[in-house]
């Protein structure tokens, strides 16, 4: 970094980025709460997505870096085979048999 | 500032859009082949395609003083279809020796298919005979990660390819240091909605540095932001990087990148 450029510090960070995560961590919060809340919420919060989604949520809480990485990984397919065909298939943005 | 974006799909964007990149400093925008919304049902359908990337959206481009290349290729969604795929991969060396065509691309792989496999080898067969440059698409979301690996696996087992000639497009935290370590270019997408954020792509400059990095927006029919460059490039000021940092990162990446083809003059 050349002067007079200067790198942020981590205080600095926190406070440019704080409320607009606060912001996005309330819209997870209300997300949750929407699905409890509606018709059918028990097969909602047994669904695959629901469920990775959770444990993702724990992995935001694990102290130290690589959160981010550790969250795309629990997404992620983590089998090696080729599948058979793609025809009718689509991603989900959650494997389904990733979490018990 | 200056910009380059090395992956946006102009031909499902607005007239009005070129007219903001031009203003805006981005005025060399580069469109692969991609899956337009909706599976196309014959070979002559990917031809008009191939066409209206190669030669019409060039000509809209230059009316607002942007200039347009693109890379040919078959998406993998639509591989699946071998008879189809055969067909079209042979309207391939016609459209790579148009004077606006970089390269081979996007072409890889969507779910992991055997289908889209075999489709994906051929493409790369093809471009050790040409001696082409390389953009790969990797899988979406869940897909993504086994998806990388195996296109790496099937590039590295064929020694013609260089990988710096390769660049590995849709990275995410999870793939980056795998690609880099394996000596590709990756490029990093801007979605509003489903892929990487500014804030998300600067962190991935502080982490792995900005040696073979491209950020595009990808920009197409979907939530999508043709601008977004510029945005991701001012997430880089707002935490202090100097200019010239943020130009090596926005410009002259992927112009190192792409002027190993020699049909690319960045405006």
């Amino acid at each position: 970094m050349t002067p007079p450029y200067q790198k942020m510090n981590a205080s600095e960070i926190l406070e440019l980025y704080f409320i607009e995560n606060r912001a996005r961590l309330l819209d997870i919060a209300s997300f949750l709460d929407r699905i409890d809340r509606y018709e059918g919420a028990e097969e909602a919060r047994d669904d695959f997505r629901y469920r990775a989604l959770r444990q993702a949520l724990e992995l935001v809480q694990k102290p130290g870096p690589g959160r981010t990485a550790a969250i795309q990984l629990c997404f992620s397919d983590p089998t090696s085979e080729p599948i058979a065909s793609a025809l009718g298939l689509k991603a989900f943005g959650a494997f389904e048999g990733g979490t018990p | 500032m200056k910009a380059i974006d090395p992956h946006i799909h102009m031909s499902s964007r607005t007239t009005d859009d070129y007219l903001k990149l031009a203003i805006s400093g981005i005025h060399t925008v580069i469109e692969p082949a991609f899956w337009a919304g909706f599976d196309r049902s014959s070979a002559a359908s990917f031809r008009d395609y191939f066409h209206l990337i190669s030669v019409t959206e060039p000509a809209r481009a230059a009316r607002f003083g942007v200039k347009h290349y693109c890379w040919i290729g078959l998406n993998s969604k639509e591989a699946e279809d071998l008879k189809l795929s055969e067909e079209v991969l042979a309207l391939l060396p016609e459209f790579l020796d148009r004077p606006t065509a970089l390269g081979i691309g996007e072409v890889g792989l969507n779910k992991n298919s055997r289908n889209e496999i075999r489709v994906l080898e051929q493409h790369l067969d093809l471009a050790v005979k040409r001696n082409e440059l390389l953009l790969i698409h990797t899988p979406h979301l869940e897909d993504k990660l086994k998806g990388t690996r195996i296109i790496m696996d099937m590039i590295l087992a064929k020694p013609a390819l260089d990988p710096g000639r390769v660049l590995i497009d849709h990275a995410e935290e999870h793939t980056i240091r795998e690609i880099k370590e394996n000596g590709f270019w990756f490029g990093l997408t801007l979605y509003p909605n489903s892929k990487g954020s500014p804030e998300r792509a600067i962190d991935a400059v502080e982490l792995y540095g900005t040696e073979r990095l491209c950020i595009n927006s990808s920009a197409d029919w979907s939530v999508s932001d043709p601008l977004s460059i510029l945005k991701c490039a001012n997430e880089m000021r707002r935490r202090g990087y100097p200019e010239t940092d943020i130009n090596r990162v926005f410009y002259e990446n992927p112009k190192t990148f792409l002027s190993q083809c020699p049909k690319f003059q960045a405006a």
